[in-house]
């Protein structure tokens, strides 16, 4: 009977852990959207982002002790500022050029954070990352985080809402298909492309840090370039340019790998099971269902060279 | 002749040693539509492309409204009151007819990120407004109907009509439009001649670039004469068309 009880708690927790997940890359995936798949910009350097969250909300809760909601806003802010850095010279190059600048960047990003020892902690990585507290009320149980994870979801498909249903959403999706018209509607493409970037990092910066805080150790492995990968995978098989296809990109790809474990397989080959069923997803969305779950954009583009 | 609105001096724009634009001038009035016609490879999309700042020429000065336009990015050429249209008809097709024409207000408030979140008030005022005269335009071209529909579930010719719209919309004073009635019904190029010939009593200057003849000569006070990039010849539709130089270049 105890014993039941016992299994039935752990249960709970394991669905609040998965839930928890879910809301995390629903907030990467969602920011991901506003600039893959809003402003057709493929940028394979999400993770980047995502690392730089975690890794400013950690060293700063380690070593300065300052509360999650500044820790936030430092992230927020250095993402947005990187993402500027490095979006401006990448974005006046088009296409396939821009997913291989992307992709330097987050392989600069990897390798500093892999061997920077002395401050990152390198291949360790940066363990006991304290519980957040907000106002004084630590965050300590799964559905206290939860429910924070939830605020901050809700924060962030606020903004994207708002964003992708005004006028200036309009002219990300004229840059989207058509940049030539978008310039010659008197639009500063550049300007446009620049700003959604850094909104798009420094969501992936607020996913950066509740991951960080939730998880309470962080190492380099968790911002590779897979992972980005991944976001990019929840957001096209959710729907690129759908504001609800990162939510149901992020259930999808975060519980169906966790439903294998009740399947019964060993260990060793669950973990490469859900490597092909990742693949196997995308060949299929790609297949049969080009604009994702939920989308009407496919990434083609067509006709808009001049 | 009033002060040119917009003014060529001296162009040339080459292509691997081929002449595109070879010291070619021309000026272009207030309330004027020029025609602007010549053989394939003549230079006269190429001249609206360095016009709109898509293009840099080697040699030569634009000034619009005595403002040098050279060196300016495209959307500071539009700012500033030239609209274009495509020869391969560019519109965003996957969102709405209404919304193409949307996008091509200027100064849209809610184009401002910080607009979009602390003074979405001026942002909704100006959409709405901004709705309201998008759907007068498409109401005189006889679109109102399609205004929900996505831009690329119109004819073709509407589509031509619809990018002449989104011109109309940007407020521009000098249009620039890169054969307008090619390859469409009869009954459409009727209604698109009509749309530029009211131009002018709008205050608006057009430069039509046209094969198609009779159109040009129906609409055009002036028409220019193009051929290897250089201006062969220049007057009224009748003066060109039996000008002894385009007749042989047209044979060539």
């Amino acid at each position: 009977m105890k014993c039941g009880i016992y299994t039935c708690i752990i249960g709970m927790e394991y669905v609040l852990h998965i839930a928890i997940l879910v809301g995390i890359y629903l907030i990467l995936a969602t920011g991901l959207n506003l600039i893959a798949g809003y402003a057709g910009l493929l940028s394979i350097a999400h993770a980047a982002f995502f690392g730089i969250g975690a890794y400013t909300a950690a060293l700063m809760a380690l070593n300065l002790h300052s509360p999650m909601v500044v820790n936030l806003a430092c992230a927020v802010v250095l993402a947005g500022v990187t993402g500027a850095v490095v979006g401006g010279p990448s974005l006046r190059i088009r296409d396939d050029y821009f997913v291989v600048a992307t992709f330097a960047f987050q392989v600069i990003v990897f390798n500093v954070l892999n061997n920077w020892v002395s401050f990152t902690g390198g291949p360790m990585g940066l363990p006991g990352i304290p519980q957040p507290s907000l106002f004084g009320w630590t965050i300590s149980s799964h559905t206290a985080f939860l429910l924070l994870v939830g605020c901050c979801c809700v924060a962030v498909l606020w903004i994207c809402q708002r964003i992708v249903h005004s006028p200036f959403g309009r002219v990300l999706k004229a840059i989207r298909e058509d940049e030539v018209l978008a310039q010659c509607a008197g639009k500063n493409v550049a300007a446009y492309k620049v700003l959604v970037f850094m909104i798009g990092a420094a969501m992936a910066a607020v996913a950066g840090v509740l991951y960080a805080h939730y998880i309470s150790f962080i190492d380099p492995t968790s911002f590779t370039v897979m992972e980005s990968i991944f976001i990019l995978s929840i957001v096209i098989i959710g729907g690129a340019g759908s504001p609800w296809g990162p939510v149901i990109g992020a259930v999808v790809l975060v519980t169906l790998p966790e439903l294998l474990r009740f399947v019964g397989l060993p260990s060793a080959v669950a973990a490469n099971v859900r490597q092909i069923l990742y693949g196997a997803a995308l060949v299929a969305c790609m297949m049969w269902r080009p604009q994702g779950l939920l989308g009407q954009y496919t990434f083609q583009k067509g006709g808009s060279r001049q | 002749m009033n002060a040119p609105l917009l003014e060529i001096d001296g162009l040339r724009k080459t292509f691997d040693g081929i002449f595109a634009l070879d010291d070619f001038s021309c000026a272009v009035g207030k309330s004027e539509i020029v025609g602007l016609i010549g053989p394939n490879g003549a230079g006269k999309t190429t001249l609206f492309n360095v016009a709109t700042g898509f293009l840099r020429p080697e040699h030569g000065q634009i000034a619009y409204k005595g403002h040098r336009l050279l060196g300016l990015p495209p959307y500071r050429i539009s700012r500033a009151g030239v609209a274009r249209t495509f020869q391969n008809l560019r519109l965003i097709r996957q969102i709405s007819v209404l919304e193409n024409v949307l996008l091509a207000f200027p100064a849209q408030p809610g184009e401002r990120l910080g607009n979009v979140f602390f003074r979405w008030k001026t942002s909704r005022t100006t959409e709405a407004a901004n709705r309201r005269s998008a759907m007068s335009l498409l109401g005189e071209a006889g679109l109102s109907e399609k205004a929900g529909d996505p831009a690329e579930a119109l004819s073709y010719g509407q589509q031509k009509l619809l990018s002449l719209v989104c011109c109309l919309a940007a407020g521009a004073e000098l249009l620039l439009l890169d054969e307008p009635v090619a390859g469409i019904a009869p009954a459409m190029i009727e209604k698109i001649l009509t749309m530029i010939r009211d131009l002018p009593k709008q205050g608006r200057s057009v430069v039509i670039i046209e094969h198609n003849l009779e159109a040009v000569t129906q609409v055009c006070n002036r028409v220019i004469f193009m051929d290897a990039g250089r201006k062969i010849s220049e007057g009224t539709p009748e003066q060109v068309r039996n000008d002894p130089r385009v007749i042989e270049a047209y044979i060539d």
